[in-house]
C-alpha cells in the first residue's frame, strides 16, 4: 500500500506517494532520475549507492524510503554544486583516483563525510572512511592520495 | 496489504505490535538484504514491517550509578561516539561493518537478529548485559544469554519490543578482541574472540572469555572462568592445554560459505591461547 513520504533532497522538498518499503536507491534513480547514485552489490557491501542522510554517509540500497520521512538527503548531484566537490574533483584528477568511475560518486560522498568531521585526516582515518567502498580499478592508493591532496589544499574549506 | 507501519511513539508501536503480527524494523540493514528482490522492486516480507528506528524513546544512552542503559535503536555510530561507552564495546563496534552501515544499523537490531556472527554479541555476553523487553502491560528484564535461543531465535514475544540494553559498569585491565574476516570492513565474522581480564595483586580477579561464530550462539563458560579466578598468571600459563581442551568441547563450528569448521576451531583456540599467554601478562 502506498504512503505519502516527505523529505528534503539536495536542498529541495520532495513529496512522493509510494510503497514505504521501496529502496531509497530506486526512488532516487528511477523516480527522480538521479543516476549518479549507482547500484553495485545491492546489499550494503560496496558503497556505490552512498548518499548523505542527515550529515552521515548511508548506503541507499538498504534504506527503505519510509524511514527517511523528514530527513535531509544529499546525493552526488546536489553535492557537485559545492566548492568542496570541485576541490575533490580536481584532487582526484591530480592523483589519478578515477579509472572506470563507477565507485567514484560513493567514494566522493565518503570523502566529504570524512572531511566535514575531520578536515586533516591521517592515512588510517582516510582508509577507515572509505572502508565500506569497493573500487576494482585503482587499488585504493590513488584514492587515498586524492583525499590527502584535497585535505591539504582545502584548508579552511571544511 | 499494508507493507509498513510508522508509529509516532513507542506507545503506538507497542499497540501495533499487540494488534497485528509485524516484523520490527530498526535500521533495516539486515532486513533489507533478507527481503531483497531484483533491483527496482521493493523488498518482500511475509508480514508488514513496523518502523521503530526513528523513535526517540529508543535512542538514548543513560549512565546510572552502576550501569549503562542503551536504547535499542541507538545506531552503532552513535554508540561509538558516546563518551560513556565502555572500551570493550567500542573496540567491537570499531570493527563492525563499515561507517555507512554503522550509521543506520542499531544495537537492538544486531541482538534481535540473533546471528551466530552478530558482532555485538560476544562483548554483550562478556559484560553480562541484559535486555529489557516491553509490551503494553509492562517490562521484563532478561540476561542476554537467555534472550538468544539459537540461530535467529530469541524469546521476544510477538507483542514485545526490545526497549533497552543494560550493561553493568566494570573496568578491565586487558581487552583482547579479534575479528577474523575476509575483508577488513564489512566482512561477516568467520570467528570472533573476546578476552577481558582484571588483575589484582598478581592474581586474576576477573576474567571473561567469549567466542562468536563458532556455535549457534556465543560461547561463554562461567564454570571455566570461575576456575581461573584467584589464580596466578603463572599457574594459568601451566594449564593452558587443559583450558583449551575444555573450550574445545564447547566450540562447535560449522562449514559454510565464509569458512569451515576445521579452520574456525583451530583459529579460535589459538586466539584463546594467545590471550592467556600474551595478553593477560
Amino acid at each position: 500500500m502506498k504512503k505519502e513520504i516527505n523529505f528534503v533532497l539536495n536542498k529541495k522538498g520532495v513529496n512522493i506517494t509510494t510503497d514505504p518499503l521501496r529502496r531509497l536507491l530506486d526512488i532516487l534513480r528511477e523516480d527522480l532520475g538521479l543516476k549518479g547514485v549507482k547500484e553495485g552489490c545491492g546489499e550494503g557491501e560496496c558503497g556505490s549507492c552512498a548518499v548523505i542522510i542527515n550529515n552521515r554517509i548511508v548506503n541507499s540500497c538498504i534504506v527503505a524510503v519510509g524511514t527517511v520521512e523528514g530527513a535531509e538527503i544529499i546525493t552526488i548531484e546536489g553535492y557537485r554544486k559545492t566548492k568542496q566537490y570541485k576541490l575533490l574533483e580536481d584532487s582526484f584528477a591530480e592523483a589519478g583516483a578515477v579509472q572506470c568511475g563507477f565507485c567514484t560518486p560513493g567514494i566522493i560522498i565518503a570523502a566529504e563525510t570524512l572531511l566535514r568531521i575531520n578536515p586533516e585526516p591521517n592515512e588510517n582515518a582516510i582508509r577507515d572512511a572509505i572502508s565500506g567502498n569497493l573500487c576494482r580499478c585503482t587499488g585504493y592508493n590513488m584514492i587515498v592520495e586524492g583525499i590527502k591532496i584535497a585535505s591539504q589544499k582545502g584548508k579552511g574549506l571544511w | 496489504m499494508v507493507s509498513a507501519y510508522r508509529p509516532e511513539n513507542l506507545k503506538e508501536a507497542l499497540l501495533r505490535r499487540k494488534e497485528f503480527r509485524v516484523i520490527p524494523f530498526a535500521g533495516g540493514t539486515d532486513l533489507m538484504v533478507k527481503g531483497r528482490r531484483w533491483s527496482g522492486l521493493a523488498p518482500h516480507f511475509e508480514l508488514p514491517v513496523l518502523f521503530i528506528g526513528h523513535l526517540g524513546e529508543l535512542k538514548n544512552v543513560e549512565l546510572e550509578q552502576n550501569c549503562l542503559r542503551i536504547g535499542s535503536c541507538c545506531t552503532l555510530s552513535y554508540l561509538l561516539e558516546n563518551e560513556n561507552m565502555p572500551q570493550a564495546i567500542k573496540i567491537a563496534l570499531w570493527m563492525f561493518a563499515s561507517p555507512a552501515i554503522r550509521n543506520i544499523g542499531t544495537i537492538g537490531g544486531n541482538i534481535c537478529n540473533a546471528s551466530p556472527a552478530g558482532d555485538t554479541l560476544p562483548v554483550l555476553y562478556a559484560v553480562n548485559a541484559s535486555v529489557v523487553l516491553k509490551n503494553t502491560n509492562g517490562i521484563r528484564e532478561v540476561p542476554i544469554e537467555q534472550f538468544i535461543k539459537g540461530v535467529g531465535k530469541t524469546v521476544l514475544q510477538d507483542d514485545e519490543l526490545l526497549k533497552e540494553i543494560i550493561i553493568p559498569i566494570k573496568s578491565f585491565d586487558t581487552i583482547y578482541y579479534r575479528k577474523v574476516g575476509t575483508r577488513k570492513a564489512n566482512a561477516l565474522s568467520k570467528i570472533s574472540f573476546l578476552g577481558l581480564a582484571k588483575i589484582k595483586n598478581g592474581l586474576i580477579e576477573d576474567i571473561r572469555i567469549s567466542f562468536g561464530a563458532v556455535a549457534p550462539t556465543v560461547v561463554r563458560s562461567m564454570e571455566i572462568e570461575d576456575r581461573l579466578k584467584g589464580k596466578t598468571k603463572k599457574y594459568i600459563k601451566q594449564i593452558i592445554p587443559e583450558i583449551c581442551s575444555q573450550y574445545s568441547t564447547l566450540i562447535k563450528p560449522i562449514d559454510d560459505q565464509r569458512s569451515n569448521a576445521y579452520y574456525r576451531k583451530i583459529v579460535s583456540l589459538r586466539l584463546l591461547k594467545h590471550f592467556l599467554t600474551k595478553d593477560i601478562l
